[in-house]
């Protein structure tokens, strides 16, 4: 507690009617408890390389009119830190309550401190009013959070957070990013955010269909983080060694649901398959240069 | 020139006492029980928007009775506190017994610094991993605390109705067994006030109740709203909830 109070009684803070915003009363009582408030040093100074950096997020709508829309989030488990791997089994993305997922990219200490407040804010509302928030409020709050780590962010701690959720009023799934300004974006079929964002976006460009059913989104999913995975050195791919799988939430009116691993496990094995038969097509059992050494790699470093 | 009348600190508080007593034996009683998988409140309360039983954290409840815009502010204070503790340290190092003391010394501050005593009795209750692990602080106007076993009465003709309670209640009883108690003890009050004889209790309707729990098996926040069906069927046992089943 950050009170200079001895006595023990409830600080007036507390006592004072009217915020439901536990961010609010945050910034009046303990601002330094706020991930944005806090100055890291002179301005110009770049923070960016100092700390663990998460990486891909995507999230895809499903089902049809009738059978009832939802959305499914999915992240990968690495952070990097520079060239190197900091965690192998860092989680990114969340259930915020019992109807949205937040996942994050950008800076890991700050997004996951971010997402605490965040869920902290939608239980904190919850249980002073008696009643949920409606998504639109939960994508607004998201964004005045993002929008006060601005400072970090010039210094090169950005957090780029992905919304998504279902919406009880309206009856179906909605998606939302945002800019590390606070801008909020509603997005419609799929987006991505993070270092592969690229590249799961172009998969997700083609497996993304509509009316696909949940079980064939969570493949898109995780199909769409293995491409991202490929190309991306900061994206982690699936790990059967470790058995390390993706983390996949599925939202729907049911509330959340995250996916098992034995699941995540099958869909992993079932894409890898595939992949290797259509190599296995094109080029045999060798790599696609035909095994040939031409000691010309072009500039990458190795 | 008048000469302001010398009071003594005896007949200050006790006017004071009197004065929060009276106003908090008007209200309608909340019952609080500990039964085998939890702690049960309950109180007569028609409003569904106004409630008198409220969540405070994972495993945290609070009930109270007397002036609804005084227990309100604690309410949201205690919420404001366990959130506060459980975001700068960890959600397990919120407990009920930091709860009660922050609100028994507020009670108490006010109780004898203030023009006015909170006309407010409060119960903090918080669920463990077991039946013993159980935790019922009842918090009265003055700030005294009491750590209650079990089961604890508040509000209007309180002594009656506990000594009823208390011959009542055991251990070990099933969530279908303290709710039947529950509704008997609060329907013997009647409308005028009056308390009736055992076995004349009023009948009163499951949309007429307020009931909650604190589940002790089961998801991390505890509280749980009973209404509708839900507790039109707990409360439907024709023998009282007396069979072997477990609610």
């Amino acid at each position: 507690m950050t009170s200079a109070d001895t006595s023990g009684r409830l600080p007036d803070a507390f006592l004072r009617p009217g915020s439901s915003s536990f961010v609010d009363f945050l910034a009046g009582h303990a601002p330094d408890l706020l991930p944005g408030r806090r100055d890291i040093g002179g301005a110009g100074v770049s923070a960016e390389g100092l700390a663990p950096h998460a990486t891909t997020i995507v999230a895809l709508t499903f089902g049809t009119d009738e059978g009832g829309r939802g959305v499914i989030m999915a992240g990968d488990r690495r952070a990097t830190a520079g060239n190197l791997i900091a965690s192998r089994e860092m989680e990114k993305v969340f259930a915020a309550d019992a109807y949205s997922v937040v996942g994050i990219a950008g800076s890991a200490g700050v997004a996951i401190e971010l997402v605490r407040l965040f869920q902290l804010e939608l239980e904190h509302y919850e249980k002073i009013e008696g009643s949920l928030l409606s998504l639109d409020g939960k994508a607004n709050r998201l964004s005045t959070m993002i929008r006060g780590n601005l400072p970090l962010a010039l210094q090169g701690l950005a957090v780029v957070p992905l919304f998504a959720g279902y919406d009880l009023d309206r009856g179906y799934g909605r998606l939302f990013s945002y800019d590390v300004t606070g801008g909020r974006y509603e997005e419609h079929d799929h987006h991505t955010v993070g270092s592969g964002s690229v590249f799961a976006r172009g998969a997700l460009k083609k497996l993304w269909r509509p009316g696909l059913d949940a079980d064939a989104a969570v493949a898109v999913a995780v199909e769409a983080l293995y491409d991202a995975a490929d190309d991306d050195s900061a994206t982690g791919g699936p790990d059967p060694v470790r058995q390390i799988w993706p983390v996949v939430t599925v939202v729907t009116a049911d509330g959340v649901r995250r996916t098992d691993d034995d699941e995540l496990a099958a869909t992993v094995e079932r894409i890898v398959a595939e992949r290797g038969a259509a190599h296995r097509a094109a080029h045999g059992d060798r790599p696609a240069g035909g095994g040939v050494r031409s000691g010309q790699q072009g500039g990458a470093r190795a | 020139m008048t000469m302001p009348f010398y009071v003594s600190p005896e007949q200050l508080m006790k006017d004071r006492a009197d004065f929060a007593r009276k106003g908090i034996a008007r209200g309608r009683s909340v019952v609080v029980l500990a039964y085998e998988g939890g702690i049960a409140f309950a109180t007569e309360n028609p409003s569904r928007a106004l409630h008198k039983i409220s969540e405070i954290y994972d495993r945290i409840a609070f009930a109270a009775v007397g002036k609804y815009n005084e227990f309100e502010n604690l309410r949201v204070a205690g919420v404001r506190y366990a959130d506060l503790r459980g975001y700068s340290y960890d959600r397990t190092d919120v407990t009920a017994r930091g709860l009660a003391n922050a609100y028994a010394q507020t009670l108490g501050t006010v109780f004898t610094t203030e023009s006015k005593p909170l006309e407010v009795e409060l119960v903090v209750a918080e669920v463990g991993a077991t039946p013993a692990a159980d935790q019922i602080y009842r918090l009265s106007y003055d700030g005294s605390v009491a750590d209650e076993h079990g089961h604890v009465v508040m509000g209007g003709q309180a002594e009656q109705l506990g000594a009823r309670v208390t011959a009542a209640w055991h251990e070990g009883m099933s969530l279908t067994e303290v709710l039947a108690l529950a509704v008997r003890t609060l329907g013997a009050v009647g409308t005028d006030g009056s308390v009736a004889a055992e076995g004349e209790e009023r009948e009163i309707a499951p949309t007429g109740l307020e009931v909650a729990v604190l589940e002790r098996a089961g998801r991390r926040r505890a509280f749980r709203r009973l209404q509708g069906a839900t507790l039109a069927g707990l409360l439907e046992r024709p023998d009282g909830g007396n069979g072997p089943d477990q609610g």
